[in-house]
């Protein structure tokens, strides 16, 4: 009888341990596609009802999908304890994960027109650009500039450095988020400059989406973010 | 010491090291004296916009006409374009060919202004010429055999350079190589700019302070084959300007695409001849005048 508790016990205890596996891996969590507050077409003529599309359900859904994917890869080899495979799955994470925050940021740094879109930013934000860069004529010229020199893909931010409590105009490689370039650094206006960003209408002139796209920035939220990170 | 560069995309100069500066102050006042009744204007080259080996409409309907009309008339031709505009403002990096450009503004991994330009000019150069129209299946005897021996099989080269054209995260280019002190091909994949000829490793550096003129020209041929350690052998663009036109966001058709009907294995030929005879017949002997 002994025995059998003896046994009974390690099987519920291998039990539990399998169960609690279980458990971990299902309690990753998984991301999903997050939906646009405003239709497709709602951006034009500043940026196309199809770039817009595509660029929502095909790339951004893609960095979604293969991020949950290198997740559920990276939750397996941190419980087997396979160290190579969790490094070798790094690059994939930055690069998945990063499209998927910076997208999502950008979705939101986007209004139509009719929804504020292009209006100036007013109070905190405004008075803020105005000191840091002249105006916001200054402050467009400069990530304009920016944003056209950078070579391949990436983006071109405005961020706030927290702990300076600075604004600081930043571009970053590939689908690297901001806080790669500083732990401090919190993005507030980000624009995408990888080609499928303009390509279907621009070509391969990107100042002139680098012209355009200010036409629909959302200085409403871009405020919003800065005055909760600076309290 | 007296010495001709010729390439077809570059003009032919011939300079003497010791007025060089002198010759080429001298070629820019005859230009703008000579257009000086068009209002004054400057027009100076040193590299040409090469086309491709085929009308821009002959890679249909793989590659649209509309995507090489954007991406050699404009893409290609704005490096060449900034590249002579950029080699204009001083004579410091006058005279190189275009392969020694690219190591030179790389500047071992600290690259120059020029670098992004001269590197593009090349790789788009080698692109358009890494394309046939009717291009694609498979290779033939000694290419099919190399690959067969390094690959495994031509399935598993496949697999490799789909894989690695896929997982290029970002702009940049897929490359079969031939990787000449081995003696074997590879596929690698380089970001943005960056081509296998930068990666000279320090082989090739001691065989370049052996002789003062390392680099073997095949005056029948545009290309220079220079004595660096990555010889590629076929390329394939997969910055998104080269397929969005007429795949969007699906990288994976094109590649495909490229492989069965784009991908010209009697260029890729040519080239492996090349590599291989200049491996074969050792580092060539040039008396140093």
């Amino acid at each position: 009888m002994a025995i059998r508790s003896l046994a009974s016990r390690r099987t519920l205890a291998g039990l539990k341990e399998t169960s609690s596996r279980l458990l971990g891996l299902r309690s990753i969590q998984t991301f999903t596609l997050p939906d646009l507050p405003y239709d497709y077409s709602a951006l034009e003529p500043a940026i196309s009802g199809e770039i817009m599309q595509i660029h929502h359900q095909k790339h951004h859904q893609a960095y979604v999908t293969n991020y949950n994917n290198a997740l559920e890869q990276l939750d397996q080899a941190v419980n087997k304890g396979d160290a190579s495979t969790v490094v070798k799955l790094q690059s994939a994470i930055k690069f998945n994960g990063g499209g998927h925050v910076n997208h999502s940021i950008f979705w939101k740094n986007l209004a139509p027109v009719k929804e504020g879109g292009g209006e100036p930013p007013k109070g905190a934000l405004g008075g803020a650009i105005d000191t840091h860069f002249g105006s916001l004529e200054g402050l467009v010229k400069k990530m304009s500039a920016e944003g056209a020199a950078l070579q391949g893909s990436g983006w071109v931010w405005l961020g706030l450095d927290k702990e300076l409590k600075t604004l600081v105009v930043d571009t970053t490689a590939n689908q690297d988020p901001l806080v790669t370039k500083g732990g401090s650094l919190v993005p507030l206006v980000g624009i995408d400059v990888w080609e499928h960003a303009y390509y279907l209408q621009y070509k391969n002139v990107r100042p002139e989406y680098l012209k355009n796209v200010w036409k629909v920035i959302n200085w409403k939220y871009a405020s919003e973010v800065y005055e909760k990170e600076c309290k | 010491m007296a010495s001709c560069v010729v390439t077809t995309s570059s003009f032919c100069t011939v300079s003497d090291s010791s007025i060089r500066l002198k010759s080429s102050k001298l070629v820019h006042l005859q230009r703008r004296r000579s257009l000086g009744s068009r209002g004054g204007l400057k027009v100076e080259a040193y590299y040409g916009l090469k086309t491709p080996p085929y009308p821009l409409d002959a890679l249909e309907p793989y590659m649209s006409q509309r995507t090489l009309e954007v991406h050699w008339g404009k893409h290609h031709r704005g490096y060449v374009d900034n590249l002579n505009k950029q080699l204009g403002k001083d004579d410091k990096l006058y005279g190189y060919t275009m392969e020694e450009l690219i190591k030179a503004t790389y500047n071992n991994g600290n690259p120059l202004p020029e670098f992004n330009n001269a590197a593009q000019v090349y790789n788009h150069d080698f692109f358009w010429e890494s394309m046939q129209p009717g291009g694609g299946d498979m290779p033939q005897k000694g290419v099919l055999e190399q690959i067969e021996k390094d690959f495994g099989s031509f399935t598993n080269f496949r697999e490799k350079f789909t894989n690695a054209a896929l997982t290029q995260f970002g702009s940049g280019w897929v490359w079969l190589v031939l990787k000449r002190e081995e003696r074997r091909l590879e596929v690698v994949k380089t970001s943005n700019a960056i081509n296998p000829l930068v990666w000279d490793d320090i082989v090739c550096e001691r065989v370049s302070l052996i002789f003062s003129c390392y680099k073997v020209m095949f005056p029948l041929d545009h290309m220079y084959f220079c004595c660096c350690c990555l010889q590629p052998i076929i390329s394939l663009d997969v910055w998104e300007h080269s397929y969005y036109i007429d795949y969007k966001n699906e990288r994976g058709k094109y590649i495909n695409t490229f492989l069965n009907h784009l991908v010209s294995w009697n260029a890729a030929m040519s080239r492996m001849a090349r590599a291989e005879a200049f491996v074969n017949l050792g580092e060539p002997n040039i008396p140093i005048a």
